[in-house]
Parts: C-alpha cells; sequence; structure tokens
C-alpha cells in the first residue's frame, strides 16, 4: 500500500488523537445523564466524533485513487528562531524589564530573514523600543518592568 | 420614523470627537495593514485586542471595525497598483485592476474601486440598520434547543463556503470547541483540561490562538517564501474614469453591492466569497466576456462593491444573533465580551447607543476611507516598500505585548508560542485557522445551550427535532453538507476557488 495523500493522512493522525485524548481525558470528569450533564459529557462525545472523523480523512488518505500530495518541508531553522526569541522575551520580562527584553526579541528574530543585515536590525529594534514605549508606556499607561529589577528603577 | 431617529441617536454617538478618533484611527490601521501585504486584519485586530480595555466599548468596536473595512480598501490599492492583494478578499481585483493600470488608467481603477466600495458600503450600512431590529425580534424566540441548533448551522455554513477539505474544516471546529472546553465549566465548577496548570482555569483565551495561529505562525509561513518585489506601477495618472468606464462600471456596482450584501449575512460569507462571487457573475452578464482580465472597469467595480457590502453585512448575524460568521467576527464577540456585553439580540435594547454608534461609525469610516485612500495614495504607495525584513519583527513585537498586557502574565506569551508552532503545523498539513477560532469562540456556549435545552427535555434527545424551529435549522445544516460532498457539486466548487 502506498502513502499518496501525506497532508491528509498526518491531519488525520493528529485528528484522530487529539480527538481520542480529549476522550479520555474527559472520562475523568463526573460524566452525568443526558438530563443533567456532568462536565465530562459534551467533551467526551465531542472527543470521540472527532476522532472517528479524524479516521476517515486517514482511511481516506490510503485509498488508492487519492489525491497526492506532499507535506511542504519543515523550515526549522526559521521555527527554532522565531520561537526561541519569543519564548526568551517571555523569560526576560520580568527580570530584565521591557527595554531589554524587546532589543533581544527583535535582533535574534532578525536572523530569521534570509537577507539578515546587522545595521537594518540594529535601527529596526532601536526604533521598535522607542515606539513601544511611547506607545503602551506612556501613551497608553500599560504596566510593565521597564528597566531590569535589580536596578530597582521600576 | 424609527429607523429614521435612531440613526440619528447612532451619529450622535459616532460624531463626538472620541469616537471619530477612534474611527479615523481603525481606518488608518486597517489601510495600512491592507496595504502591508503578510499581515491581515484577523492577528491586527487580535493584537489590539487588549488595548480596547482601556478604552471605552463603543470606542474600541468603532475602531477594530474600522480595520476590518479599512483592509478591505487597502488590500485593493495594493491589488491595483501592484498586482499584490493585501488581502484574500481583493485577489479578484488584481486580475482588472492590475491589467487597468498597466493600461495607464491606474488612478481610475483606484477610483472606481474607492467608489464602488463607499457606495456598497453605505448601502449596505442602511441594510444592516434596517434588516438588525427585526432580526433580533426573531431571535428573542428562540430557547436552548434553537441557539444549539443555530450555532450548528452558522458552523457548518461557516465552513461549507469557506475553501478546502470539508471534513478537515470540520475537524478544526471540533478541535476548536474542545479547546473552548479548557477551563472552569461554569454548572460544575470543575477545572477541566488544566493539566493542574492555574492559569488555564480561566479557559484559553481567544486571542492567545489567533495570534499563535494567525500572527507568528503566518509570519515562519512567510519568511519561507523568498519574496520577490514587483515593480510598482509608476504612473497613477488621472483619478477620474473616463465616460466609458464609467458607464461600464455602474451598473457592476449595484450588482456587486446587492450581491455582497445577501452573501456576507450567510455564515462564512463576507468580504472573500463576495467578491469572488461577484466577479464570476460580472463575466456572465457582460456582453463582451473576453474582455475580462484584460482591463475591464466592471472587473473591478462589481469585486470591490461586493467586498466592502459582504464585510458591512457580516455584521448582522453578529449584532442580531450572537453568531460570529467569520474568523474578524469572532474576535469582535471576544472585544466585546471583554466590556462585559454578550453578543446578541439584547445588545439593541440593552446598548442602543453602543448597537447605532457602531453603525454610524461605519457610515462615516467609509467616508473617511475614501478620502484617506484616494488623495492620499501616494503615501500607501511608498509604505509598500517597506520590506519584510523590517516589517516582521514589528508585528512579533506587537503581538508579545499584546498578548502580555491580556492578564499581565508571561505564562499567556509561552502558550502563545506553543499555537505558533501548531499553527505553522497545520498550515503544512492544509488545516485552516479561521474554523478553530469559531469553535473556540463559540464552544462553551453551545455546551451550555446543549445542556440547557436536554435539561429542559429531560434528556430526549428528540427536542432538537421536535421543535420546529430547531428542526429547519438543523435541516438547512444537514443539506448544506450533502449538497457540497455530492461530486458533481464538489467539483465546481473546487473549480470555483482555483479560477482567477
Amino acid at each position: 500500500m502506498q502513502l499518496r495523500n501525506k497532508q491528509d493522512f498526518w491531519s488525520g493522525v493528529m485528528f484522530t488523537l487529539f480527538g481520542l485524548g480529549f476522550a479520555w481525558k474527559a472520562t475523568s470528569y463526573s460524566m452525568g445523564t443526558a438530563a443533567r450533564m456532568g462536565p465530562g459529557y459534551f467533551p467526551h462525545w465531542l472527543g470521540i466524533i472527532m476522532a472517528v472523523l479524524g479516521a476517515v480523512i486517514l482511511l481516506g488518505s490510503l485509498r488508492p485513487n487519492a489525491e497526492k500530495t506532499e507535506v511542504a518541508r519543515f523550515d526549522f531553522k526559521i521555527l527554532a528562531i522565531i520561537i526561541s526569541a519569543i519564548v526568551l522575551f517571555g523569560l526576560m520580562l520580568r527580570p530584565m524589564g521591557l527595554i531589554f527584553s524587546l532589543f533581544s526579541l527583535v535582533t535574534i528574530a532578525s536572523f530569521a530573514s534570509h537577507e539578515h543585515n546587522w545595521k537594518v536590525t540594529g535601527a529596526n529594534a532601536c526604533f521598535l523600543t522607542l515606539l513601544c514605549w511611547l506607545a503602551f508606556v506612556k501613551g497608553l499607561k500599560l504596566v510593565f518592568p521597564i528597566w531590569p529589577a535589580f536596578l530597582g528603577l521600576n | 420614523m424609527d429607523l429614521f431617529n435612531n440613526l440619528m441617536m447612532g451619529f450622535g454617538v459616532a460624531f463626538t470627537p472620541e469616537n471619530l478618533t477612534y474611527a479615523l484611527l481603525g481606518c488608518l490601521l486597517g489601510t495600512l495593514v491592507g496595504v502591508l501585504p503578510g499581515l491581515g486584519p484577523v492577528p491586527t485586530i487580535a493584537m489590539l485586542l487588549p488595548i480596547t480595555y482601556v478604552l471605552p466599548p463603543i470606542a474600541g468596536l468603532i475602531m477594530l471595525a474600522g480595520i476590518y473595512y479599512g483592509a478591505q480598501y487597502g488590500g485593493s490599492t495594493t491589488a491595483i497598483l501592484v498586482n499584490l492583494p493585501g488581502e484574500t478578499s481583493s485577489v479578484v481585483t488584481t486580475l482588472d485592476g492590475h491589467a487597468m493600470a498597466k493600461n495607464g488608467r491606474a488612478g481610475a481603477a483606484l477610483s472606481i474601486a474607492g467608489l464602488a466600495s463607499f457606495f456598497a458600503g453605505s448601502v449596505a450600512t442602511l441594510l444592516l440598520a434596517a434588516f438588525a431590529p427585526p432580526l433580533a425580534e426573531v431571535a428573542f424566540k428562540f430557547g436552548p434547543a434553537e441557539y444549539f441548533s443555530l450555532m450548528v448551522l452558522g458552523l457548518v455554513g461557516a465552513v461549507v463556503l469557506a475553501s478546502g477539505s470539508l471534513i478537515k474544516a470540520i475537524c478544526m471546529i471540533l478541535l476548536g470547541l474542545l479547546l473552548g472546553m479548557v477551563g472552569t465549566d461554569v454548572n460544575s465548577g470543575v477545572a477541566r483540561f488544566d493539566f493542574g496548570v492555574p492559569e488555564l482555569q480561566d479557559g484559553l483565551d481567544f486571542a492567545i490562538v489567533a495570534m499563535g495561529v494567525f500572527g507568528f505562525a503566518e509570519i515562519m509561513s512567510n519568511l519561507e517564501l523568498r519574496e520577490n518585489r514587483t515593480e510598482i506601477a509608476s504612473k497613477i495618472g488621472s483619478l477620474y474614469p473616463n465616460k466609458q468606464e464609467f458607464k461600464e462600471a455602474w451598473p457592476a456596482v449595484i450588482r456587486g453591492t446587492a450581491l455582497g450584501s445577501m452573501l456576507g449575512i450567510l455564515p462564512g460569507g463576507g468580504a472573500v466569497l463576495s467578491s469572488f462571487a461577484s466577479y464570476t457573475l460580472e463575466k456572465k452578464v457582460s456582453r463582451n466576456p473576453e474582455r475580462f482580465g484584460k482591463g475591464h472597469p466592471a472587473g473591478v467595480a462589481g469585486p470591490e462593491a461586493a467586498n466592502n457590502a459582504g464585510a458591512q453585512t457580516s455584521f448582522i448575524p453578529l449584532l442580531t444573533l450572537g453568531i460570529p460568521s467569520n474568523a474578524v467576527m469572532a474576535l469582535m464577540v471576544g472585544a466585546m465580551t471583554i466590556h462585559n456585553i454578550q453578543p446578541g439580540p439584547q445588545v439593541m435594547t440593552s446598548h442602543p447607543q453602543l448597537f447605532w454608534g457602531l453603525i454610524a461609525s461605519m457610515w462615516i469610516g467609509n467616508l473617511m476611507l475614501v478620502v484617506l485612500n484616494l488623495p492620499l495614495v501616494g503615501i500607501w504607495v511608498k509604505l509598500l516598500k517597506v520590506p519584510y525584513k523590517i516589517l516582521f519583527p514589528a508585528i512579533l513585537v506587537f503581538c508579545t505585548i499584546g498578548v502580555y498586557s491580556l492578564n499581565y502574565n508571561t505564562f499567556d506569551i509561552m502558550t502563545t508560542s506553543c499555537f505558533g508552532i501548531i499553527g505553522y503545523v497545520w498550515a503544512k498539513l492544509k488545516c485552516e485557522g479561521a474554523p478553530l477560532l469559531l469553535g473556540l469562540v463559540l464552544g462553551p456556549l453551545m455546551e451550555e445551550n446543549f445542556r440547557r435545552a436536554l435539561l429542559l427535555s429531560r434528556g430526549n434527545y428528540g427536542t432538537f427535532l421536535e421543535r420546529p424551529l430547531s428542526a429547519s435549522l438543523l435541516g438547512v445544516a444537514a443539506l448544506l453538507v450533502v449538497i457540497v460532498a455530492l461530486p458533481s457539486i464538489k467539483k465546481k466548487r473546487e473549480q470555483a476557488f482555483v479560477e482567477e
């Protein structure tokens, strides 16, 4: 048997697994009856319906006359750079303050572009940090830690 | 003249300096994201949602609505000048709009697009004002069973009319509904699917999911495409359409407005579908269809009128029934709930200022957009030259700040980045994010009505089919699925979305 519709195959796998996961987890809450439903009832059956539909997609992708599709290659470099830039921003914000966190976010994320350029990145980081400070801190008065916590300036 | 009085009250609200400012701000932002390829109204509205916390509800909604219809205008500018649709709804405008630009009629094409949009927007605003109250009357008669069935119809309709695989879209809805279950169950107080994380007990904020899937994931997908900058049509030329162009455009504007207004009301309708449908219609009724694609004014006027009318009337189901018909409307539901306004028929009676003020502001906004877009077109064109390498860090920055300011919580930033990864995988698997968002917003509401309906019927599932209104809503939903699943129509539907 040859796998023709790879997009649908993996989508089917995903929906089935998610469906079963939700349905199984829902059984740990009280189910109740149709007239007096517990918290587990609705998600349990939704999960089962989704798992069934997922299985239908999965089986459909295995048919010999299924449409032929490929899953496009993952660009792990871009994925890693962007996600780590965001996560680092989240980790830095409280201890290091907004200014440094924004700077790091823009600087790291810029590496994901295939036309990365230090000068542009630096200027962009300065501009965006200033803009955010003006718009969110001064303008909208949102409460952020601005400078690193150990400086005691906030 | 109740309608007249109400509209007057609405204009009274919309004409305060504060609300005018926010309408202008929304229109400017909307035009901006419309012009910039790679940034659409969904992530923009998601980014700005937390900011509306600090605004009065009416000002916030006016601004967010402005972004949505402003993006329709901005998208067409780039479509005409650079052959790059800023928004999906202006994809068809590239065909004849850019051809007109190549013939040296760029200015005329821009005016036709702008004026067609303005005309359609004005008509659709009036329709909204006229039809919303009677529809809301009907909605008051709804019990929980009817509401549940209505939501089923809304969700089914939303995917039936969208492109792509039907069954995958239905699965995305179900997944959205399930993600909507995360958090404390209102009836029993039990925290569900929280995995012991206290931050999840309040539920997954849909702004987080929206920014992850539409913001972060889209950035990653866009970065993969090495952009090729096309040359901008250098000469805009006269802004005035000549007599011949005018004569060919105006019937198309009227047809487009009518078609767009109708399709906008349908669940899943709105701007995108309307513009495609209008282009097809114009080609059908034209006496010389071979001129389409080579710069026929009707090919610009029809779709542009239709997409703006559709964008406007898609507010009808939201404001009268509380059912969002597309991803942007789902975010509007969120904006309303932030301010403790439950979208639905009661909005009109409990917050008449908000309801009529929002409608009036749409008309004002449309007027502002014509002014913004025609004389200032040169400025927007300059913005087009902003390369993506500068743009995407800015989107990242605004998204992360937006997420953090939801609850002043860094945990939310981590959750959003998870949805960024998942959204990237979904993009590779061709699973669409919009149905998921609709499911997520409607999930808790749907469960509540489902439970209440069965409580009232003492556990009898027949209640959904015994009540005539509920049965007919479910019947229509089933019919839609069957029709679309029929092989002959399935083929046509695929063609309709491929044909450009």
